[in-house]
């Protein structure tokens, strides 16, 4: 299950809005371990693309290398669809690379139904996992 | 003459969870062949036999090697090398 904070997955999902119809991209960094995220980094899209996405390389590695820096993690790795459901297509799994990222899909195509939605990709595997979002962030100190 | 190479999530399979580890030679290419000997299967992660995977993003200290001379780029002492696969996908 992915908790998940609104003011997070709100910047997240206005990202996607203003990128439309293009795809958006960002990732979500927490402390090692604590499977929460704790802030929200919107990443360019390099690909410029309504059917692709791919983090800017040297962005990635400055956004990498600052996380490592803060003992973080990408918690989140987050893309949009903006003509199709928020469920991974064949690139999003064959592309997942982190075992322990949660992949939110934002769908902004007009009438979809269920527009986030989170998923653990692993080894080629999908499975569709749980999204509590919570009003305020109780996260221990 | 030891490299530092940092290991993206991905590979720590590899190198026993070490996201630091050391490797020798004198071009990122003979660094990666030396990767390969302490940690066999990690080179074809990386690259085919001629070039870098497509979506695998290799940084000398700062520089992306592809920008430098790729494979072939020149190491020194206590250089840094980054492995960083692309974070990319789509609805396509």
């Amino acid at each position: 299950m992915l908790i998940i904070s609104r003011a997070l997955l709100d910047a997240a999902m206005t990202h996607a809005q203003q990128q439309h119809p293009l795809e958006a991209c960002g990732v979500m960094p927490g402390r090692q371990g604590t499977d929460r995220p704790s802030r929200w980094v919107p990443m360019v899209n390099h690909a410029g693309s309504q059917t692709f996405f791919q983090f800017e390389p040297r962005e990635q590695l400055r956004v990498w290398r600052e996380m490592d820096a803060q003992q973080e993690e990408p918690v989140v790795i987050y893309h949009s669809h903006t003509a199709s459901d928020a469920y991974p297509s064949r690139a999003d799994i064959d592309f997942a690379n982190e075992p322990h990222t949660h992949y939110l899909i934002l769908s902004t195509a007009s009438g979809c139904e269920y527009p986030v939605r989170s998923y653990r990709i692993a080894n080629g595997q999908v499975i569709e996992e749980s999204l509590r979002i919570v009003d305020v962030d109780t996260r221990a100190a | 003459m030891p490299v530092f190479v940092s290991v993206p999530t991905l590979l720590r399979s590899y190198t026993q969870d070490s996201k630091r580890v050391q490797a020798q030679g004198t071009t990122v290419r003979e660094v990666v062949d030396d990767l390969e000997r302490r940690y066999p299967g990690i080179r074809s992660r990386l690259m085919d036999v001629q070039q870098l995977h497509r979506f695998v993003n290799l940084y000398l200290n700062d520089e992306d090697i592809r920008f430098l001379d790729n494979l072939d780029t020149v190491v020194a002492d206590r250089d840094e090398l980054t492995i960083l696969p692309a974070v990319a996908g789509g609805a396509r």
